[in-house]
């Protein structure tokens, strides 16, 4: 049995710690993992994704259309965009989020209103104020770290020692704030 | 022990543990990494980054001549620019082990084209190997290495981005210590007179010979029997995503070494199965092969020639439609293009080229080739490392044969690309007399590839300090005597070195020089560029009168905000380059000391 977390975000948004602490975690419990990512000119501003899969034997490192478990997206338009890839049965869990892009920026798009109503009208989706929490915990950029918690309870992964691993993969300084911001995107998934 | 790498990690750890002592490349996507990794292992390998290609090729090549295990490495495109030596290496063969890596583009995520590098192995006649994930890029390293002095031959190494920049689980072993061989002077080995290149050219082929037999012999190449009803020949990464879409049912011939292509073993797996299909990515490579054997399958037939096989890619080819999934619907999902950092230099330079008409704008490669989009949309083509200078001074010519035709061409390209071969382009401008404007963005770094050194830094791969190449310098030494050195941030100079330049009706080049928001600064580019990103734009409410110019420099810390009719200034974003500052005309964007850091 093979599942698949697709983390989708902008370009910058750390989208990649988070994918790290996912994938050695996974290894550590024992699973084989594959982790695929796309680089190069796509990360400027553009929309960036880090796809996940694991179980006892891994093939693709790429999740294919309609085959991702769950869909933690960091910001909210793009849970939209990569809509087609989450299983019509999986869960999305939705960073309440606005990164307007560059047509909106320029003033030729206006940011779509009824994002959240689409989603919530097509799939099982918890949608999460991480920028908030994160900001109320005294420091914005632990936002990644509420979703990862999220994940993992909407995953169903709460018996990996995650705490063990965010320590070893933040900085020192932030180990604390981290770990609050993980709890804390745990109990929002488990609502 | 057990790491989660990627494939450019694994393949960098297989040449360490494979006892490469020398390595050089040029940096390109999804190259890039291969040889920064190889860089951390800096007691035992000596890593370069080469100004291009065909100079990392040489220069890996060099090394293995004098004996040692080398390793160049570079993206598809770049193979085209080293090709000459590789094809010339593949008769005089090798004395220390060499291995080239080529990171291959299916799909085109960050390149110009997709070509499939598997046809230089076949055209230049050097054995091929063809990881499909992290494990097989760190062990086929090792055989490469051992295939490469056992046969005195380069060896080309295939990767492709999923490849590249997948990550999974590598057992990793220790570094064998493989001495340096002595150098024997052998002119008929290594020079390549026609005399001596002719009896070359007979042993290559005696070479590929005993390399088929060694190819039927490796279980790099492998059989996996299931149910026979279907069978799949599979390379790379398609295999991976083959074994999704097929799973236990089908059985499989794995294909690692694939050239010259297994015969014996492909005859054995296709008179064993009764539907044969073969995936590979991009050319029908091995397609071709199994039918030349007498064998009927499925192929590009049903499979596409161009992109990645991912498994939703052979899902729909195989049974007309993917796995039942959701779409969104459009009113819902805004574009999000790439484009350039807040701060970015080449922003005030693009904003200015935009303005000007009659000009006809050569582009290259770079984060700059976003110089064509919107706003900016002042570029008109770009093709390869290099080819602005040299294209646009073609294009002029016969322009200037056009009667009563007024247009100038303007050719751009950075720093790190005009070391590559825009050199050379220069040369032919200078040489032929031409009277194109040529700008050099130097940003003091290479960008887009994500900060890699160069000839014009100061610094090597490996951190230590150098010497500088100084650009206007190297311009004027080869004849260009109208040159102008200008800060693509302030407007005024930008426009003024335009005007300038085709006023003139030689040929002129315009340095910009300002370095890459994104780039780490060193002590000298804090001692050039006093105020560097110090500063912070904002905007005055009560002044924005919401006419909107700002937002034509295309900045992503300008937000427009309809309900108010304002813009106001993401502070997280602006560094305070300041050129919104310059196009607002009611004076309401103000430029202050940095608050945040």
């Amino acid at each position: 049995m093979v599942r698949s977390i697709l983390l989708v975000g902008v370009g910058g948004q750390g989208t990649l710690l988070a994918s790290k602490i996912l994938t050695t975690g996974l290894m550590q419990a024992g699973y084989d993992v594959k982790m695929s990512e796309i680089h190069g000119m796509s990360q400027r501003g553009g929309s960036v994704s880090s796809q996940v899969r694991y179980g006892d034997k891994v093939e693709s490192p790429v999740i294919e259309i309609g085959g991702a478990d769950i869909l933690v997206s960091f910001e909210k338009m793009e849970a939209l965009r990569w809509l087609p890839y989450l299983n019509p049965k999986g869960k999305a869990v939705v960073n309440d989020f606005e990164l307007p892009s560059a047509p909106i920026l320029a003033g030729k798009s206006l940011y779509p209103k009824g994002v959240l109503d689409e989603l919530r009208s097509k799939v099982a989706a918890t949608v999460v104020d991480a920028a908030g929490i994160a900001k109320r915990l005294g420091n914005a950029r632990s936002m990644n770290l509420v979703l990862f918690g999220a994940l993992v309870a909407g995953m169903g992964l709460a018996d990996i020692d995650w705490e063990t691993v965010i320590s070893e993969n933040v900085k020192k300084e932030t180990v604390e704030i981290n770990l609050k911001a993980f709890r804390e995107g745990m109990a929002q998934a488990r609502g | 022990m057990k790491m989660l790498l990627t494939g450019n990690e694994a393949v960098a750890r297989g040449a360490w543990e494979a006892g490469v002592r020398y390595a050089s490349a040029y940096p390109g996507t999804p190259s890039t990494e291969i040889l920064e990794t190889i860089a951390e292992y800096k007691d035992d390998v000596l890593a370069e980054w080469a100004p291009n290609e065909k100079v990392a090729f040489e220069a890996a090549m060099g090394g293995a001549f004098a004996g040692a295990r080398t390793l160049a490495a570079m993206k598809h495109v770049g193979v085209n620019v080293a090709a000459d030596p590789l094809f010339t290496m593949a008769y005089i063969g090798t004395n220390g082990g060499m291995v080239l890596v080529t990171a291959d583009e299916p799909g085109q995520h960050s390149s110009q084209n997709e070509q499939d590098n598997r046809q230089y192995a076949r055209f230049a006649k050097v054995p091929l190997l063809e990881p499909s994930d992290s494990q097989e890029s760190l062990d086929m390293m090792k055989v490469a290495y051992d295939v490469s002095e056992e046969f005195d031959t380069p060896v080309l190494v295939r990767m492709t981005t999923r490849v590249c920049h997948s990550k999974g689980i590598v057992e990793v072993g220790g570094r064998v210590e493989v001495p340096i061989r002595p150098f024997v002077k052998n002119v008929q080995k290594y020079m390549t007179v026609p005399s001596f290149a002719q009896k070359m050219r007979v042993k290559v082929e005696a070479r590929m010979g005993r390399l088929l037999e060694y190819s039927d012999a490796s279980p790099l190449n492998y059989i996996e029997w299931n149910d026979r009803a279907v069978g799949v020949v599979a390379t790379g990464a398609a295999y991976r995503f083959a074994r999704e879409v097929f799973g236990d049912r089908a059985s499989y011939l794995k294909l690692g070494f694939t050239n010259p292509l297994p015969d014996e073993r492909i005859r054995e797996f296709c008179a064993g199965v009764e539907k044969i299909y073969v995936v590979e990515e991009n050319d029908p490579i091995v397609e071709e092969r199994v039918r030349m054997l007498g064998f009927a399958c499925s192929g590009k037939d049903v499979f596409p020639p161009y992109g990645e096989l991912t498994p939703d890619v052979l899902r729909k080819s195989l049974y007309g439609e993917t796995l039942p999934h959701l779409d969104a619907s459009a009113e819902n999902v805004v574009a999000r293009p790439p484009s350039l950092c807040a701060g970015c230099p080449h922003r005030g330079f693009f904003y200015e080229l935009g303005k000007r008409k009659n000009v006809i704008v050569a582009g290259d490669i770079g984060c700059y080739t976003l110089g064509f989009s919107d706003p900016f949309n002042a570029m008109d083509y770009n093709v390869c490392m290099g080819a602005s200078i040299s294209s646009g001074h073609g294009f002029q010519q016969v322009l200037d044969m056009i009667p009563d035709d007024k247009r100038r061409v303007l050719s751009v390209m950075g720093d790190s690309t005009f070391f590559h071969t825009g050199f050379n382009s220069l040369l032919d401008v200078i040489y032929n007399g031409s009277r194109t404007v040529n700008v050099i963005l130097d940003n003091r770094i290479t960008g887009m590839t994500g900060h890699q050194q160069n000839p014009g830094t100061g610094f090597t791969l490996q951190g230590k300090p150098t010497k500088v190449v100084d650009i206007e310098a190297l311009v004027r030494a080869i004849g260009i005597e109208h040159v102008v050195s200008i800060d693509p941030n302030d407007l005024t100079a930008v426009k003024n070195a335009f005007d300038w330049a085709f006023s003139l009706d030689e040929p002129s080049v315009i340095i910009t020089r300002w370095p890459c928001v994104l780039k780490k600064f060193t002590e000298a580019d804090k001692t050039e560029f006093p105020t560097i990103f110090k500063a912070q734009c904002r905007v005055i409410e009560e002044t924005c009168i919401g006419c909107r110019m700002c937002l034509r420099t295309g900045c992503s810390s300008l937000v427009y905000d309809a309900a108010t009719n304002k813009v106001r200034i993401d502070p997280a974003q602006c560094v305070g380059c300041g050129v919104c500052l310059q196009v607002c005309k009611p004076v309401a964007i103000v430029k202050e000391e940095r608050r945040n850091g």
